[in-house]
């Protein structure tokens, strides 16, 4: 997460370990591994073990039986074979690759022109912009998602009523969440909405850092504003705007909560993403071999967007030390 | 005003009012009675504010078991999570060992981990240790959850003090665990108490996982458990569906506004989301 490449930046100097020279092996010496033991043995129990537990269940027969009696048989490949032969995976997949995009690029266009308009407000309605956002940001996920239920009701939805008021007719008592594109347009919009505060107001801090100076040389050499744009301020921000759009992969590909309250992957299948359909599959069919494999390509899937940051924030840790 | 200036005026006030606008729905219709809420034409704020949706939320069955789950879970996960991880921020921040850089890039990855990717396993190893619908279990998931995030911001606020402090307490005669606690430690309060209110949110808000591991007993779910079921609770009434989604939401919009304002909004960002 963004936060860790943001820490401030402390005064780097190690303190070598206090040397009591007399001895030959130290003491201090086992210290540093003393205390990082509670963390090491909370993320062996709680994050690689359940991970190598999926992956094992992922070549098993893992189904109800399995489950209730125990003594799973290993599968061999058989799962990810029934599932790259079912046309219904690649629905799924195609499905959630759209999902990505079209919210990503909604989430960066809206946010760069937010955090531009920001930059150029006065300071009382940039505040007041600024304020909104982040009110917007820490309204909790599943808040928000009973909120937009409300928001898109077909009957005393205030959504309904104002498209009717500007003379939209036909959504009179229209129901969102029956119709598979609307359903799928009510979550572009709430995830949206809630990804546009943390954006928006991340390229706005990244906007004030550059000075003021070039953008002056820029107009006096005749600069239009969409060139200052494309020449000044996207190449200074390009490893911004490439930290905002792989954190905004990250997070809308395996986004689950929204998806699974709104609409639990429907009305049929019309909103089942990648992580939906894994849950799905495992609970609801009891198919937990499945959903496994599901699971492990998700992951192998989010890996190659993930490897990206944390070499991201390697490098960072390199650059502060 | 020149023309430029009124249209992006304009434009920004748009904005605006389109975000903030269903947040601000939500407190309305909360306090709105039941028929201002089916009125043919939405009024735009209560004309006759009530309280009664808010007593009716607070009166539903087991309201106040899901909040005092919802404040242990977080509570007892951040705790956990804090102790945890101020001992490896020390390390990693005051001391020189092998594995160190091994140990930062662990953590830098667990903080990435694919959460959603493990409900299923989750699942399965709560039910095989007999942990399903136990508290214990959620907290455990919401303790690393949490851990990552915690050992990196603690580091970077524990690197930030310098070792000269420690080291004179030690040259006035104090020992290690004594200048840790006497002068690193009062230092080092505001950075525990961000760190901490930041895992609060996360966990406070967690929902896939308590809709998994909380499965038979009822009594054992959490708040956003509980939102997310309205239907079952309260069927078709609006007001008292925002009333509980306004108390459910307070707690985190009154933390981060306060964070917000001393912390700054750099250290936020990933703690919130994710």
């Amino acid at each position: 997460m963004p936060a860790a490449t943001q820490a401030p930046a402390p005064p780097r100097r190690r303190q070598e370990p206090r040397a009591p020279t007399g001895r030959r092996r130290r003491p201090g010496d086992l210290w540093p591994y003393l205390l990082i033991a509670p963390a090491v043995a909370g993320g062996v129990f709680l994050l690689l073990y359940p991970l190598l537990r999926a992956a094992t269940i992922s070549f098993q027969r893992f189904r109800m039986g399995e489950l209730i009696r125990g003594g799973a048989e290993l599968a061999g490949l058989d799962n990810y074979r029934e599932l790259l032969a079912a046309e219904e995976f690649w629905t799924v997949t195609l499905r959630t690759f759209a999902w990505t995009a079209v919210n990503v690029v909604l989430i960066v266009g809206i946010s760069t022109a937010v955090a531009l308009m920001l930059a150029r407000l006065g300071r009382r309605m940039r505040v007041a912009l600024m304020s909104a956002l982040a009110l917007v940001w820490a309204t909790p996920v599943i808040a928000a998602t009973t909120i937009f239920q409300w928001l898109f009701q077909s009957e005393l939805g205030v959504v309904n009523w104002l498209l009717v008021g500007l003379g939209l007719d036909s959504f009179q008592g229209y129901s969102w969440f029956a119709d598979g594109r609307a359903m799928f347009g009510v979550l572009v919009a709430l995830v949206v909405w809630q990804s546009v505060p943390f954006a928006a107001l991340t390229l706005y801090a990244g906007l004030t850092t550059i000075p003021a100076e070039l953008y002056e040389s820029a107009r006096i050499d005749g600069g239009t504003g969409r060139q200052i744009f494309t020449r000044v301020t996207f190449p200074i921000l390009r490893p911004m705007f490439a930290l905002i759009t792989s954190l905004e992969v990250i997070w809308v590909f395996k986004c689950f909560p929204q998806i699974w309250v709104l609409s639990q992957g429907g009305p049929g299948n019309a909103t089942t993403t990648l992580p939906v359909y894994a849950f799905k599959v495992a609970r609801v069919l009891h198919r937990y071999d499945l959903g496994s494999a599901v699971a492990m390509l998700t992951v192998a899937v989010l890996a190659v967007a993930l490897v990206g940051n944390l070499r991201r924030m390697l490098r960072q840790e390199g650059a502060e030390s | 005003m020149r023309a430029g200036g009124i249209a992006l005026n304009a434009a920004a006030a748009a904005v605006l009012v389109v975000m903030i606008f269903p947040v601000y729905w939500m407190f309305a219709t909360a306090f709105k009675p039941a028929a201002e809420i089916q009125a043919e034409t939405p009024s735009l704020w209560p004309a006759h504010p009530t309280l009664e949706h808010f007593a009716a939320a607070v009166g539903a069955d087991g309201f106040w078991t899901f909040w005092r789950n919802s404040l242990a879970v977080t509570g007892a996960a951040v705790l956990l999570a804090l102790a945890v991880s101020l001992l490896s921020a020390f390390a990693v921040a005051r001391m020189r060992w092998r594995g160190r850089g091994a140990f930062i890039v662990m953590v830098f990855a667990a903080q990435m981990a694919p959460w959603e990717a493990l409900l299923v396993p989750m699942f399965i190893i709560a039910r095989d240790t007999e942990l399903l619908d136990s508290l214990a279990m959620l907290t455990g998931v919401y303790f690393m959850i949490t851990l990552p995030f915690t050992i990196v911001t603690l580091r970077g606020f524990l690197a930030a003090i310098p070792v000269e402090v420690e080291e004179a307490a030690l040259v006035d005669g104090c020992t290690r665990p004594a200048a840790f606690r006497r002068v690193v430690f009062p230092l080092l309060a505001p950075g525990l108490m961000a760190t901490s209110l930041f895992g609060f949110i996360t966990a406070w808000n967690e929902f896939a996982f308590v809709n998994v591991l909380i499965i038979k007993d009822q009594d054992k779910r959490t708040l956003p458990v509980w939102l997310s079921s309205f239907r079952d609770v309260f069927g078709t009434d609006w007001g008292a569906t925002m009333a509980a989604a306004t108390l459910f939401a307070l707690p985190v919009l009154l933390v981060f506004l306060f964070l917000q304002r001393r912390v700054g909004a750099g250290m936020i960002t990933g703690a919130v989301k994710g």
